[in-house]
């Protein structure tokens, strides 16, 4: 009986000081699986955007990914007149009106291929479909392109820091 | 102190030592198998040794291959392709038997399902094989990603964004396992690692689980009859060899088994030099391009069936139907009620039907996610997966209604 409390004691004495280690060694491997501050520090973009052309589609990138900035013609605002939810993605700079997001299907990740005489984006992946203002006309996506933080500074927008725009947006469910 | 005594030879030192002669009977020569089946029965034998192929291609290939994102493209296709001496022979004896493996794995799987071998004290062998098809599936995706080309980025980017869940926007978790926001040095590393130590142990150690499941309740036969191995086997070295419904496993059924393996190996070395194209997508010889997607991203065909499976709902119910077509295989053992052990064809209609169109589904599915989706493939697709799901949700009521053979 002495013995084998005695031996229940250690055992648990032993479980503990194990459980202990598990859970340190644990949140240690975790760690050193996160992104490396390097990799964080470098996650901001500046864009011009002022040379930008209307209805040409172009690629930037920001943290790794693509983004697509489209500068909108008059006709294409003339369309989206009423549409409260393509109003709510354009981003104004100055009197130009911009649609730039991160250029990943929000399905799987593939970047969706804009073509220029329908004013539209195709994924080749699985078929989904994104309209000029990013909103999905086709599935499977669940949802419009997100638009990545930005923050207008005159004529510039920095990618990765918050302005209030953006913020407005989150806030209204706009964007993730 | 255990007894030893001077030793008469040196099998007899190692045997007072390890108990060689007990671990070979145990092992081989008193491992008993029954006569009633068939080369199905060898596919066991054919992975193992197309294991040890991708063990020892991968050993060499390791020597030259350089886990960096400037690096990975062109250690592959210039140092191992052109520079070393039959370095095109490694990568291609790895490239055919990392998909040759999973064509054999389907058809011992499916001889298991045919022969109701995962049944009465089977199911640990059944369950530890469909573990070791979730380790060699996660073996093979990783070492997909390491040639660094367009299909390894994209499909690394792809599989991936699976883990944020759809609707629950676990981005945290993607960036987590990535080590960054998008798939690059963190991630090389990372699954380089897992391809090359963490992966083939668990891999070594489920193979042997594996076998430790098999040798209680011994393997199954053509007729699922239950043999008596003690008496069956007592009569085999009594001399009546002919009347017993046993052989040893070796060298009796290794002999045959080895049999299958040299015709296996006509046949994958005819891949590996003539035909080895199959296992090596032409997209992939294109660099990782993080700005660029391939116009169509597709996996190897082993994985074809289960992304079909995604592929026609919306991302939610895709990815719960996936993550169903994962798992639902492991619980096939509980899954089937029918208290018969045979041959499919033999056990009524209903399981007969069930097996066949699980089969053929299996393939059509595999059909379509190769097929961009489009028109009427969508369609096909579409119905596919649902059949799928549909039949694993009616086993156990057709199967409880099975009546004894």
């Amino acid at each position: 009986m002495e013995n084998s409390s005695r031996r229940g004691f250690m055992g648990k004495a032993f479980g503990a000081v194990a459980a202990v280690g598990a859970v340190g060694s644990l949140v240690a491997m975790k760690k050193t699986w996160d992104p490396l501050p390097s990799v964080k520090a470098a996650g901001f973009t500046t864009l011009d955007m002022s040379n930008y052309v209307e209805g040409v589609m172009v690629t930037e990138k920001w943290r790794g990914k693509p983004i697509f900035v489209l500068k909108k013609s008059a006709e294409v605002m003339e369309r989206e007149k009423g549409n409260a939810a393509a109003e709510a993605r354009n981003i104004k700079i100055g009197n130009d009106n911009f649609m730039v997001a991160i250029g990943l299907c929000t399905h799987l990740g593939c970047i969706p291929a804009f073509r220029k005489d329908t004013n539209d984006f195709l994924c080749a992946c699985h078929g989904g479909m994104f309209d000029a203002s990013g909103l999905v006309t086709q599935v499977p996506p669940p949802r419009g392109f997100d638009i990545p933080p930005f923050k207008i500074e005159g004529n510039t927008l920095v990618l990765g820091e918050v302005g209030p725009e953006w913020q407005a947006m989150k806030d209204n469910g706009v964007t993730l | 102190m255990a007894h030893f005594t001077k030793a008469t030879s040196v099998k007899d030192w190692l045997n007072q030592r390890l108990a060689i002669d007990t671990v070979e009977k145990v092992m081989a020569s008193e491992y008993w198998i029954p006569k009633n089946i068939n080369f199905l029965w060898a596919m066991g034998m054919v992975l193992v040794i197309t294991f040890a192929f991708l063990v020892v291609s991968g050993i060499f290939l390791l020597m030259y291959y350089v886990p960096t994102v400037e690096g990975a493209f062109y250690s592959v296709n210039y140092t191992i392709m052109r520079e070393v001496d039959f370095g095109w022979l490694w990568r291609h004896v790895h490239g055919v038997a990392a998909s040759v493996v999973f064509l054999i794995i389907y058809i011992h799987m499916f001889t298991g399902i045919y022969y109701g071998s995962y049944k009465k004290g089977r199911e640990m062998i059944w369950i530890s094989g469909m573990l070791l098809f979730v380790a060699f599936s996660t073996e093979a995706f990783s070492g997909y990603m390491l040639p660094w080309g367009q299909m390894s980025y994209w499909a690394g980017m792809v599989i991936t964004n699976l883990f944020a869940g759809g609707s629950l926007h676990a981005d945290g978790l993607v960036e987590w396992i990535r080590g960054d926001y998008v798939p690059s040095q963190a991630f090389i590393g990372r699954f380089f690692m897992l391809h090359v130590l963490l992966v083939p142990l668990a891999i070594i150690g489920l193979i042997g689980l594996h076998f430790a499941a098999l040798r209680i309740p011994h393997v199954n036969n053509q007729d699922g009859e239950e043999i008596d191995f003690e008496a069956e086997s007592k009569k085999y070295l009594d001399g009546d060899k002919k009347g017993s419904k046993v052989m040893r496993f070796a060298n009796d059924f290794m002999s045959k088994d080895m049999m299958v393996v040299g015709i296996y190996l006509v046949f994958f070395f005819y891949l590996v030099f003539f035909h080895y194209g199959f296992a090596m997508d032409p997209v992939n010889f294109d660099p990782a391009d993080g700005l660029k997607t391939p116009a169509h991203i597709y996996p190897e065909w082993y994985f074809l069936w289960s992304y079909e499976i995604l592929r026609p709902f919306n991302i939610d119910l895709g990815l719960i139907l996936f993550g169903f077509a994962q798992v639902i295989f492991i619980f096939l053992p509980f899954l089937d009620r029918s208290p018969n052990t045979c041959a499919a064809n033999r056990r009524g209609v209903a399981f007969k039907v069930w097996f066949w169109l699980m089969l053929s589904n299996m393939i059509v599915l595999t059909a379509m996610g190769k097929l961009p989706p489009e028109g009427v493939f969508s369609q096909i697709g579409l119905v596919a997966a649902i059949v799928f799901v549909a039949q694993w949700i009616a086993l156990p009521f057709i199967t409880a209604k099975e009546k004894k053979v």
